[in-house]
């Protein structure tokens, strides 16, 4: 094909989607506003996950009024580490990392030691709504914290990286996963500083990684080769993707998977609104793969055959 | 489809947008530009007289009727305690002021503004029939002058027109025979003068009537009407030139009068005089075409933001701003890609600035936003509710203003007081999401977005401060339509935006 020289000719050429096409072609006339919620409210995405028989992490509580921080010790006082997230939380804000207790102290993710009282102010803002979309009054989670698989070990630095892969009208089309960086504090957004690495649906190997926009194949903290690794469970991953899509009713989503040492792939949370640095990561754009899923008159229901569509979709559209 | 349904609208909104535009561009004459200004003649004709003892006064006064080739703007009387009435017979316009007990000496005024419009044709006259011809009884040896000189004359005419142009041309020759020498030798004025061609036209059997003119020349003082003369020529009454037979009027010439009873006649009075003053300015258009749309009693002008009373016009004038700025946000967000704080919040503060003016209003907001983020962050140190932090945030803004405008007023800038203009809300909130994205993602994004607001509520100022554009918003609101199909349109516009060519640079470069 000859190379388009106007930028946008260019990324048109490219199949890079947009913002702009994202939300009039894809969310708008896929995603209904009434499933919204589903997703939003990660508890009711819990307890859907649950009931669809999608393994998730474990809830130890919820606080859902001002008055019940008074009893949090209490509530923590069975584990040791553990997590507290905003139900509406958007972009990985607000979740605070609890790995150990030292003393009467919480020992966070950082390493820093907090005592009740900044625990208990953490939750009266996630009840304000101080992380929550349009500033709602919120509850917050507790819930077990993922002690991430052994293969992440030395190309992740502090917090869990998690796998996110797109899913279109129940299959999946592209992946990648994303490495907490000590610039990203833990978290792992792409646009905080966190290493975006595409993953090759059709087998489950990471392709080299992109670190501020920017090619990477070493972790910038921990020198690790970001490429060639194999993620482990990679079609149960696919299945459990393809199965989110069902519950949820949404047809545009993103799905965020971890891998748990113990307990292999849980659901941590799903996206109406997925961002499209994925198309970085995988240095490939979506539109070749959603317009093919889109032209498809219909979508296989069992799962394993939409696994299989999703890996022949990667064969044929690598990049 | 969902694609062609909102281009047919707004193709539709654009149609209809431009139209009503285009319709009163051309009809009604309103202007582009705010700077376009018509010129108008403000007539005063300056009316007195002394009253006789004892006497009811009753002056009747001959004003026009609708010109041709001008617009009426306005037309006033100033008459004191008179009681006024107009009436216009189909011919003529006559005010008649009347009073029963007065003393000494009077003045009346009557001021009319008119503004050149040729494409104005002259109010449609009743009487277009020809009157019976009295043929005025010359003396015997003018008679007979008169005589020799109408069969000259006529021998080398075809009509009424051609007769008086002939008929004039001898009258004025250089070496006049003697008829024309025995006619000429009564006239010492032009009164004098258009009553003996009238005498002349009518002894051939062409009907005629004096009428009078005012010819508009700036700055004229004490200046008088000029006599003028109408021939009918078998159909239509026309004006002529009573010395060179030219139709038409002289050029700036109204018609005052037609007839031969006197313009100004007051009965209980003496030295009765009128005496004209003109004056020549330049008007806003708008204003002229306004009133203009009204007299020919449009709907669209009568429905116009024009008829509301002028305060809430202001208003008006400033709100009809405001989906320029909301389509100027829609281009830099969805085109351009840039992030602002809320997504209308730069347009509430460029509001603002209309009133502060740019470059105070951002040293203001920013030096507002600088103090409240200090304070916003000694706030976060108390571990606060959400809520009771955000109106804690609130209530410092507000001091903050407060205490800006005095300490500024103290100064002497006065211009420091303009910061009570703010939106205040819309200040505490973007203090508050700024210092949270502060935290969250590091002071080099929140400032760059803080500076992004700015920039974009100084563009927004920018776009809604044009004179020009509010000008044409105000007089031509349906041009909205077309701003809501362009946003309409940009609804569905799928393409990148301008940020994610440099977003996804890596991806253009391989």
């Amino acid at each position: 094909m000859e190379r388009a020289w106007l930028p946008w000719n260019r990324l048109r050429q490219l199949g890079v989607m947009g913002l702009n096409e994202r939300n009039a072609d894809f969310i708008l006339p896929y995603n209904s506003r009434r499933n919204f919620p589903l997703v939003d409210n990660k508890l009711l995405t819990k307890a859907l996950a649950v009931e669809a028989g999608i393994p998730v992490p474990e809830l130890f509580g919820v606080v859902e009024i001002v008055h019940q921080i008074e009893n949090l010790k209490e509530l923590l006082a069975p584990y040791d580490d553990f997590v507290i997230k905003p139900a509406h939380g958007a972009g990985g804000e607000g979740i605070l990392v609890v790995t150990g207790r030292h003393g009467g102290r919480y020992r966070k993710a950082n390493g820093v030691l907090a005592d009740e009282e900044d625990l208990g102010h953490h939750v009266s803002n996630i009840l304000g709504g101080l992380y929550s979309l349009a500033g709602r009054p919120d509850k917050a989670l507790i819930e077990y914290r993922v002690k991430f698989d052994p293969i992440f070990e030395n190309i992740s630095f502090q917090g869990v990286p998690d796998i996110r892969i797109l899913v279109f009208r129940g299959i999946p089309v592209m992946a990648m996963i994303r490495l907490p960086t000590r610039l990203s504090d833990g978290k792992a957004n792409l646009h905080q500083g966190a290493i975006g690495v595409g993953i090759d649906l059709a087998t489950g190997r990471t392709f080299s990684g992109v670190w501020h926009e920017r090619p990477i194949d070493q972790h910038p903290d921990t020198g690790g080769h970001l490429s060639g690794r194999c993620i482990p469970y990679w079609d149960e991953i696919l299945a459990m993707t393809a199965q989110c899509h069902d519950f949820s009713g949404l047809g545009f989503i993103g799905v965020d998977i971890v891998l748990d040492a113990q307990h292999g792939p849980m659901m941590l949370e799903m996206n109406a609104r997925p961002g499209l640095s994925i198309q970085l990561a995988n240095q490939l754009g979506l539109q070749p793969r959603v317009r093919h899923v889109q032209a498809m008159i219909s979508v296989p229901t069992v799962i394993a055959e939409r696994v299989q569509t999703a890996k022949n979709l990667a064969r044929y559209t690598a990049s | 489809m969902r694609g062609l349904h909102v281009k047919l609208l707004a193709l539709l909104l654009i149609v209809i947008g431009v139209s009503l535009c285009w319709f009163k561009v051309t009809r009604l004459g309103l202007p582009l530009m705010p700077t376009e200004k018509a010129e108008v003649w403000t007539v005063e004709a300056r009316i007195e007289f002394k009253v006789l003892k004892d006497a009811a006064i009753k002056a009747r006064f001959y004003i026009p009727r609708q010109p041709g080739g001008f617009t009426v703007v306005d037309e006033s009387f100033v008459s004191g305690h008179y009681g006024l009435t107009t009436e216009d017979d189909g011919l003529n316009r006559a005010a008649e002021w009347a009073v029963r007990e007065v003393n000494g000496h009077q003045v009346l005024y009557y001021r009319i503004n008119l503004s050149k419009d040729p494409s104005i044709q002259p109010a449609p006259s009743q009487a277009n029939t020809a009157p019976p011809i009295f043929v005025p009884r010359l003396p015997e040896a003018l008679a007979s002058a008169a005589k020799g000189l109408i069969e000259d004359v006529l021998k080398k005419s075809a009509d009424a027109r051609t007769f008086v142009r002939e008929l004039l041309v001898r009258l004025n020759a250089q070496s006049p025979d003697p008829n024309v020498m025995l006619l000429r030798q009564g006239v010492v004025n032009e009164d004098d003068w258009v009553r003996l061609i009238s005498d002349l036209l009518a002894t051939a059997n062409v009907s005629s009537r004096p009428a009078q003119v005012l010819v508009l020349q700036d700055g004229m003082n004490h200046g008088a009407l000029k006599p003028w003369l109408e021939i009918f020529d078998g159909r239509l009454w026309v004006s002529l030139d009573p010395w060179t037979g030219e139709p038409g009027l002289p050029e700036g010439g109204v018609l005052w009068h037609i007839g031969n009873d006197a313009v100004l006649d007051v009965s209980g009075g003496k030295n009765a005089k009128v005496e004209f003053s003109v004056s020549r300015r330049a008007q806003d258009r708008t204003l002229v075409a306004e009133e203009r749309a009204r007299k020919m009693g449009s709907r669209l002008m009568e429905y116009s933001l024009f008829s509301l009373p002028v305060s809430v016009q202001n208003v008006y004038r400033v709100l009809l701003m405001v989906p320029i700025g909301a389509f100027l946000i829609v281009i830099l967000r969805n085109v351009v890609g840039l992030k602002t704080f809320g997504t209308f919040m730069p347009i509430l503060i460029s509001l603002a600035f209309r009133e502060t003016e740019l470059i105070w209003g951002m040293v203001l907001f920013t030096v507002l936003v600088f103090l409240g983020l200090t304070i916003r962050f000694y706030l976060e140190y108390l571990k606060l509710l959400l809520v009771p932090r955000l109106a804690s945030v609130l209530i410092i803004v507000i001091m903050l203003m407060a205490f800006i405008s005095v300490f500024s007023h103290k100064l002497g800038f006065d211009r420091g007081l303009s910061v009570a203009l703010f939106p205040m809300v819309i200040l505490a909130m973007t203090i508050e999401r700024m210092s949270l994205l502060w935290e969250e993602m590091g002071p080099a994004e929140a400032l760059s977005q803080g500076f992004g607001s700015l920039m974009v509520a100084a563009l927004g100022y920018l776009c809604m401060s044009s004179q020009s554009l509010e000008h044409l918003i105000f007089v031509f609101p349906e041009l909205l339509l077309v701003v809501l199909a362009m946003t309409l349109l940009l609804g569905r516009y799928t393409g990148y935006r301008l940020t994610e060519l440099w977003r996804f640079r890596s991806a253009l470069r391989s």
